[in-house]
């Protein structure tokens, strides 16, 4: 190991980090007229940051801080996602916030440091960088969800978050620690090598790997250990919530995928089972339960437990392909949250919330565009073609299939089919029922505008789904 | 070959699309007629574009021609492969020019949201030449699928009072069976080594067990979409419910991807279990065409009348398909084309009696000849057709079935030519209590001819009908080397 310390391959956490705390100063100097100023301060931290991250895709994968630390194509990708995500909620709440009087400091402060956390998550290679990101990014998004001091269903969301989000960490310390005694190392690799010379029924290191395949599933919001997420979705503010549901899956997957594959690849057999039984709970419960939903946040809530179980399949096939299919689903995935929030953010105005399915009702006679993205993002999440969540779901069925999972995937196709009416019922009542009385919304070109972007490009991605796959298949590579 | 000739399947999936998304970008109700006019700009320049394909067809090989191939997401080495042989051509010409018709169709009877009409109607097209035309199994599959969406809204956005139940329904089930389909796809890939070409599929070999459930796979995803007994009960609310030209687009062409996914997969792929089920098909298929037509005999809704018709009309289509004969398949594909001409027309004409009096029950009219005898001309004809009157195209069809099925089982024979009976009854029945006898309401004394849109597009499938049910010579002989060669690969064995 190098002993000298490397500080450029961390230079975007570090800018992230930097510019976290200088907006903390600077804004407190800032009235609420001149808070632009550190808005604006953290849309260009987040556009440098991407262009540091897009030149480092494709460099020589490297472990650096006594391999604490990996920088590889993986960590790059989910760190674009993360921090791009950031910066397009930071454009679609605008307004939203400005309404509520979350337009602050404190909340970009929040953020910033959130995405540091899943940054230092993308690139853990250690039990104690993966705890330390995972804290950071909890405790930024208890304090988001419980901003709103006035609302008692914001405040009981975050009690539920942090009381289980503490729970969950206390199950994921306690695997680690059994794990640290038996193989007595905490970076993946020596845990890896250790695990190789041991008898891999041990009693101690199945209890091990079980804490923390639930401690993992916990924060995943999979079935069993799915219960907050609805709650914290629907009691958060929409601009936490898109928050929530958006960037920290992208963290989770590397989260997921170097822990189990590069730490624990020679147990397969055992969290491959595990993972089996939580996915296909998740996918059955999230998509049947989300048929009773008429708030569109605890739908959106319990889609989102069905996904992570799809995205949990690829995981567990086990292969290189596999774990590429996942990072693909979860990307895609990122990109049709953000599009269906993000809709959602744009629709609630001052002292109006869209959060139950009817608010939606009639959008196309008062709004077709916003209507038409919806649409399209309802459509993705379905998995219908030439939509891009047919290629998510795609490559992860291919995944289940190339290691004989032949009943799973076609479980899987099923539940898929029950979720389409679900999303059927969004468009139903976008297109079919007639509009209220009124609806104003107050034009935001800049937020609809990316909006339109970022909803158009899961058919726009159509002819270069190739590449992107591609992209995935290779940034896996380093994995196992 | 110059740049037209090389692309044509990709223009004729891609034009009507870029029109759709062009008519999409004219707005609100206030650019209507320009809606309008881009809809059927774009629908017969489709409909020309898509001639050089009959006339520089070479009906005398199987092989598949006007192929493009482009590599698309090389990972899984699902490519962009497009190509066309006897069994596609007529079904896309059909699409092209059915197009044109209902966008005709949408000048007088569509009056609100006409841009997003169109555009469906056009985005539709460009779909449904792409799965006639797809070669690679994927691809096939995205377009087979995407068509549901714009076909979801036109139910749900122009149908009648219980749209949304029928367009969720017709979804639902639809990609219920797709989903099977897409796992056997993936399933066949892994088999094949990594080809998704469907060419590969036919020569793959698979054991019984796989064949089985493969086929059942397919089964629910081109059984749901023809359709046969007993999942055909979105059939009729969908109709019912859908716009004029959404039942004509669903009756004419999309019903006929059924009847094409089994020739083009079912068949080939799992001969062995296709004819182990042959006789489960056939039972389905003669129950189909018995019971389903004395349902219609008892249906109080034109519409409903025609869809249940419609049904035991497919009936005859899987029979045909299911018998493995050169002249059964035949038999399929002349019934599958003139059942497209024929039922596209009827829906028509309950669509312009719909648009005058705003009701599809029989018992409304009563007497129409008297203020209406052009359209009753007609009216008249496309029934005698339905009901397999010699002269029209559907004689010919249920013809070679017929005479394919006594070849096979004279019992079979037996059995679908009762429907000869059955189809003149309730077509014949209904024509009596709509067109002629007395008026018994007062609106129907009132009602207007048709104007010359109406009489140009019924005129044009009158003629396509007679046309082809005279001479059926010219839609014959470009099917038949495919269709001898699919029945090779159909009888051989894969195990």
């Amino acid at each position: 190991m190098n002993a000298s310390v490397q500080f450029l391959p961390v230079l975007p956490e570090i800018v992230v980090a930097l510019m976290a705390c200088a907006v903390l100063v600077v804004d407190l100097f800032l009235d609420d007229d001149r808070r632009q100023i550190s808005y604006l301060m953290c849309i260009a931290t987040f556009i440098v940051t991407l262009v540091l991250l897009i030149k480092s895709v494709g460099g020589e994968p490297q472990v650096i801080f006594n391999g604490a630390i990996v920088i590889d194509d993986l960590s790059a990708i989910i760190k674009i996602g993360v921090v791009l995500s950031a910066l397009l909620l930071f454009v679609y709440g605008r307004q939203y916030n400005l309404d509520r009087n979350l337009f602050k400091g404190e909340w970009f402060v929040l953020v910033m440091l959130g995405v540091v956390g899943m940054m230092v998550l993308a690139s853990a290679n250690h039990l104690v960088t993966l705890y330390m990101g995972l804290e950071l990014l909890s405790l930024c998004l208890y304090a988001m969800i419980a901003m709103r001091r006035d609302s008692s269903v914001a405040a009981e969301a975050a009690m539920k978050y942090f009381v289980l989000g503490a729970l969950a960490s206390g199950i994921l310390l306690y695997g680690m620690s059994l794990i640290y005694g038996l193989t007595g190392s905490l970076e993946f690799r020596a845990i890896a090598e250790s695990i190789q010379q041991m008898d891999s029924n041990a009693l101690p290191l199945t209890l091990g790997l079980i804490f923390i395949v639930v401690g993992l599933a916990f924060k995943l919001g999979a079935v069993p250990f799915h219960m907050w997420v609805p709650d914290v979705y629907d009691g958060a503010p929409i601009s936490a919530t898109i928050f929530i549901g958006t960037a920290p899956k992208l963290a989770a997957f590397a989260m997921m995928a170097r822990l189990l594959v590069s730490g624990f690849g020679d147990l397969h057999d055992d969290w491959g089972d595990m993972l089996l039984v939580i996915a296909i709970l998740s996918v059955a419960v999230g998509n049947i339960v989300a048929i009773a939903q008429t708030n569109i946040k605890r739908m959106l809530a319990y889609s989102t437990i069905s996904h992570m179980g799809f995205f949990l399949f690829g995981i567990l096939a086990g292969t290189e392909q596999g774990y590429g299919a996942s990072l693909f689903y979860v990307l895609i995935y990122t990109t049709m949250s953000l599009g269906a929030f993000g809709v959602l953010l744009v629709l609630s105005t001052k002292g109006f919330e869209a959060e139950n399915l009817d608010d939606l009702a009639g959008l196309n006679a008062t709004h077709p565009g916003l209507a038409l993205l919806m649409m399209l993002m309802m459509f993705s999440m379905a998995g219908v073609p030439p939509t891009v969540g047919f290629y998510a779901k795609l490559s992860v069925i291919q995944a289940l299939l190339s290691v004989n999972h032949i009943t799973v995937a076609v479980i899987a196709v099923l539940l898929a089919v029950v979720g389409a009416f679900y999303y059927l019922r969004v468009i139903k009542i976008m297109y079919f029922d007639s509009p209220p009385e009124s609806r104003d919304l107050i034009p935001q070109r800049m937020a609809v505008g990316l909006l339109s972007v970022n909803a158009l490009s899961v058919i726009g991605i159509m002819p270069f789904a190739g590449y992107l796959i591609d992209l995935c298949q290779r940034a896996v590579t380093t994995l196992p | 070959m110059g740049f037209f000739e090389q692309h044509i399947l990709s223009i004729l999936i891609w034009l009507p699309v870029v029109g759709g998304l062009l008519v999409l970008a004219t707005g609100d109700d206030r650019g209507a007629d320009i809606a309008r006019k881009i809809g059927i700009g774009f629908s017969l320049a489709t409909f020309v574009a898509s001639i050089p394909l009959y006339i520089g067809f070479n009906s005398s090989t199987s092989d598949m021609q006007f192929i493009e191939h482009a590599s698309w997401i090389d990972r899984y080495n699902i490519e962009y492969f497009l190509g066309i042989d006897g069994i596609s051509l007529p079904l896309i010409l059909l699409t092209t020019f059915l197009t044109v018709i209902v966008m005709f169709a949408a000048l007088s009877s569509v009056r609100e949201r006409v841009a997003q009409y169109v555009a469906a109607f056009l985005i539709m097209e460009g779909l449904m030449v792409g799965v006639f035309s797809a070669l690679d199994s994927i691809l096939f599959y995205v377009f087979w699928e995407a068509m549901l969406i714009p076909m979801y809204l036109i139910i749900g956005i122009w149908g009648g009072t219980n749209r949304v139940y029928a367009s969720i329904k017709f979804f639902l089930y639809t990609l219920l069976g797709s989903l099977l389909m897409l796992v056997s796809f993936i399933y066949l890939y892994n088999v094949t080594g990594g080809s998704f070409s469907i060419q590969s599929f036919h020569d793959v070999p698979l054991g019984m067990t796989a064949q089985t459930l493969i086929f059942i796979a397919f089964f629910s995803a081109f059984a749901v979409k023809i359709p046969m007994f007993p999942v055909h009960t979105w059939l009729p609310d969908a109709h019912v419910e859908a716009p004029t030209g959404g039942s004509v687009i669903l009756a004419a062409i999309m019903l006929k991807m059924g009847g094409y996914g089994f020739l083009r997969f079912s068949l080939p792929v799992t001969p062995d279990a296709s004819a182990n089920l042959a006789g489960f098909m056939i039972a389905l298929s003669l129950i189909a065409v018995v019971y389903i037509a004395l349902v219609a005999l008892v249906q109080f809704d034109m519409k409903k009348l025609i869809a249940y018709s419609s049904i035991s009309h497919m009936g005859f289509v899987t029979l045909g398909i299911f018998l493995f004969t050169v002249r059964g398949i035949e038999g399929a594909m002349v019934q599958m084309i003139s059942h497209g001409f024929i039922s596209g027309a009827l829906f028509l004409c309950v669509g312009v009696l719909y648009d005058r009096l705003h009701s599809r029950e029989i018992a409304t009219y009563g007497g129409v000849v008297k203020s209406m005898p052009m359209f009753a001309a007609f009216a008249v004809l496309f029934a005698m057709a339905n009901a397999g009157l010699p002269g029209t195209s559907a004689f010919v069809g249920e013809f070679l079935v017929i005479m394919a099925s006594f070849d096979v089982n004279a019992w079979y024979a037996a059995v679908a030519a009762i429907t000869l009976i059955l189809g003149a009854a309730y077509t014949l029945w209904m024509v009596k209590r709509v067109i002629f006898g007395k008026i018994t309401n007062a609106a129907v004394a009132d009602l207007k001819d048709l104007n010359s849109p109406e009489f140009l597009i019924l005129a044009l499938l009158a003629l396509a009908v007679l046309a082809f049910g005279i001479w059926p010579d010219p839609l014959i002989n470009v099917m038949q080397a495919s269709i001898d060669n699919l029945t090779v690969l159909a009888t051989r064995s894969k195990l």
